[in-house]
């Protein structure tokens, strides 16, 4: 730190006293985080940060496959304001649903379910709200870092850890009139935290026994 | 087997289930009445007798016979109810009743005779009680239980004891004709074996007997020779743990309601502690200002507590409205009453704690109270055809449904299964190459390759491969529960995947693989 010197622009000793803030967060991650399904790790490394908020777009099954491990080791998870979500397919990726706490209308207290979900959840899947101002925002981040639970958000969200964004998705197995729906390859977009440069890219396939 | 030890006096109500009946449905004596259980008369009044109905007879007949015959279902457990409080009163007389069955009861003679100076005084003395308390029952008193009850039925209107003096019941018994012995399987071989009368079979050698008839004959063997013993557990009176809070004035928020509740329902799980129960099933009743009463069970995963009493009672009076709402009009009384107990020793937590997190169902509890009930669920998977049929939520605190999923069923599609299963399935709309409609035919086939998918009012997407149609059909026989539809597999030009349902020529999404 010493390199900080006090001649230097406000703006960039913020900078670099947040990247050494992020890099302090980014040590503990190893014990800080919930399990991953190994096919995971890939895309977001060894685990998923508690506390914080991981908004996913243009796939439910992936938000699914995240929380699985976490379930499978005993978390206590819950859906809210999700009320399409396939239970058989919740089940599939190996999601325990004794442990699953489900809310399908929270009518307009969207704000104070959330948060006393978190309270006790491990890990909390919602819908993006139409509408969230960034106050608020902050806030449920705030109230999560103190719970360390995490939220994953199906859908836009201001203040996420990560933004997992799927760019293409092919299947196999579906023919022109023959054939069923089998493996699913996606390519996925993600960026993590709020650095600058281009967002990382990877693949995963997804095969059709792991969601029967 | 002469000695007084072994006296019994049988308590009998005759026709006790016609009686509890008319109780139950406030009829009148004069209405004959017969009572059915799977599908012939067990029981019938007097006056349904006195035409020809008797125990046994088909329903038809029994109407035939009788045309203004009243025809109830029996309900053992509505006769076992009534008779508790006869047992009660018999008990204030003679201590340690025992329950033969609904109508009938026995109780040893030797104690009450003593009290009451005589067998002959202590049968009137309890014939008379029973009398001011508006029972008319029929008394008798003999070396064994069969033989008193013999007695006890020989008795009339006009002389309702009889008393079969000591050591001579087994010739008492003698001429009574082998058919009383109510036994379906072993009176007919005995009527074939030229046995007609008791007396005939009490004569028999017991060993002999137990050889050829087995533990049925040994009991039926007793019952003929006069030396059966009362047997079996004392009636105990039955604890009720019902507790209940009155409001004067009558209140109508809930805060107020459950903060009344709170002392009803710690005494209800106190007491029922103390006898080392738990209650898994709960029944509120609400009464409110106008007199409507309002009944609810509620059943509960594991055992209630009492602050999970309290919150069945604010559910209860909120509805499905959350925390706004509220009772309708003032509530004036609630009660609680255990449906179902358990014993505590089946439901202590282990040393470690097996019973689930404390701290995700105090704060679940409380977001229930916050959204109404219904809002909170746990989810399971059950049985069904159709993907959101499979899909069942269970409010939280509710007890689960047997899952139906292990079931065979047909018309299920192949893994993967998809993420997202509209509970309504949207309407869409799917044309062929040339925007034509497509429908199944009667052979099960497309009239045209899907090529364009549509949802909602979204525009039109091309259909990059599909697979289909996968009929399914359910209920034929149930023309109100009958379905027939056939489902497509479908990927669009943006790589979605989609699960398509055509029902009735109407296109619709089931569900999505996204």
């Amino acid at each position: 730190m010493s390199s900080v010197a006090a001649f230097e622009s406000p703006a960039s000793v913020r900078q670099a006293l947040q990247a050494r803030i992020s890099s302090m967060q980014s040590t503990r991650l190893d014990e800080d985080a919930f399990p991953l399904l190994p096919m995971l790790r890939a895309v977001l490394g060894r685990g998923l940060r508690r506390g914080t908020v991981y908004s996913i777009s243009g796939s439910t099954s992936l938000a699914l496959a995240l929380v699985a491990a976490a379930s499978q080791s005993g978390e206590w998870c819950g859906v809210l304001d999700v009320p399409d979500l396939g239970l058989e397919a919740a089940a599939g990726w190996g999601i325990d649903l004794d442990r699953l706490v489900w809310v399908a209308d929270p009518g307009d207290r969207w704000m104070s379910t959330v948060g006393s979900m978190a309270d006790v959840l491990g890990l909390v899947i919602v819908r993006a709200p139409a509408r969230i101002a960034s106050a608020e925002a902050s806030r449920l981040l705030a109230r999560l870092r103190q719970t360390r639970s995490t939220m994953l958000v199906l859908g836009e969200w201001p203040q996420s850890e990560s933004q997992i964004r799927v760019v293409s998705s092919t299947w196999t197995g579906l023919g022109d009139g023959y054939g069923h729906l089998a493996d699913r390859h996606l390519e996925l977009e993600v960026r993590q935290g709020q650095s600058p440069g281009p967002p990382r890219r990877s693949r995963l396939r997804v095969p059709s026994e792991m969601i029967s | 087997m002469t000695s007084t030890n072994a006296r019994v006096l049988v308590v009998w109500l005759p026709d006790w289930p016609i009686i509890a009946a008319r109780r139950r449905l406030e009829l009148s004596a004069e209405q004959p009445l017969a009572l059915i259980h799977k599908g012939v008369v067990f029981a019938c009044s007097s006056d349904a007798r006195a035409s020809g109905v008797q125990r046994g007879l088909a329903v038809r007949e029994a109407q035939l016979r009788c045309p203004e015959l009243l025809v109830v279902a029996y309900d053992p457990q509505v006769d076992a109810r009534a008779f508790e409080p006869v047992v009660a009163s018999l008990e204030d007389l003679v201590p340690g009743v025992r329950i033969l069955r609904p109508g009938l009861c026995a109780i040893r003679a030797r104690g009450p005779a003593r009290f009451y100076g005589g067998e002959e005084r202590a049968a009137s003395t309890i014939h008379q009680a029973l009398a001011r308390a508006d029972i008319a029952a029929r008394l008798g008193i003999a070396d064994s239980v069969f033989g008193a009850e013999r007695a006890a039925l020989q008795t009339s209107g006009d002389s309702p004891i009889a008393i079969v003096a000591v050591g001579t019941t087994r010739q008492f018994l003698a001429p009574a004709p082998i058919s009383t012995l109510d036994d379906s399987t072993l009176v007919p071989v005995l009527r074939r074996l030229g046995l007609h009368s008791l007396g005939d079979f009490a004569a028999l050698d017991r060993v002999a007997v137990g050889a050829r008839f087995g533990e049925a004959g040994l009991r039926a063997h007793d019952r003929a020779s006069a030396t059966d013993r009362l047997s079996g557990a004392e009636h105990t009176p039955e604890i009720d743990f019902g507790a209940g809070a009155t409001f004067e004035p009558a209140l109508d928020r809930v805060d107020q309601i459950a903060f009344g509740v709170r002392t009803a329902s710690e005494s209800m799980i106190d007491r029922l502690a103390k006898s080392g129960l738990v209650c898994t099933a709960l029944r509120i009743t609400v009464t409110s200002e106008s007199g409507e009463r309002r009944e609810r069970s509620w059943s509960h995963p594991h055992h209630f507590s009492a602050a999970d009493v309290v919150d069945r009672v604010r559910w209860q009076l909120q509805g499905s409205g959350g925390v706004t709402a509220g009772p309708t009009s003032p509530v004036e009384r609630v009660e609680l009453s255990p449906a179902r107990v358990d014993t505590s020793a089946n439901h202590e937590s282990g040393l470690w704690g097996t019973s689930l997190d404390e701290r995700v169902h105090h704060a679940l509890a409380r977001l229930h109270s916050i959204l109404g009930h219904g809002s909170v669920s746990t989810p399971s998977l059950g049985g069904g055809r159709f993907l959101n049929e499979r899909q069942v939520l269970v409010a939280w605190g509710d007890e689960t449904p047997p899952a139906k999923r292990t079931l065979p069923w047909p018309g299920s599609i192949p893994p993967p299964a998809p993420a997202t299963v509209f509970s309504e399935p949207r309407p869409a709309d799917v044309r062929g190459p040339n925007g034509e409609p497509i429908d199944v035919d009667g052979r099960g086939t497309a009239t045209a390759p899907p090529a364009w998918l549509a949802l909602g009012r979204s525009p039109a997407m091309k259909v990059s491969s599909w697979a289909g149609p996968w009929p399914v059909t359910q209920r034929w026989w149930d023309a109100d529960a009958r379905r027939s539809a056939h489902r497509f597999q479908m990927i669009d030009s943006e790589g979605m995947a989609w699960l398509m349902i055509l029902e009735d020529h109407e296109w619709a999404a089931e569900a999505r693989y996204d």
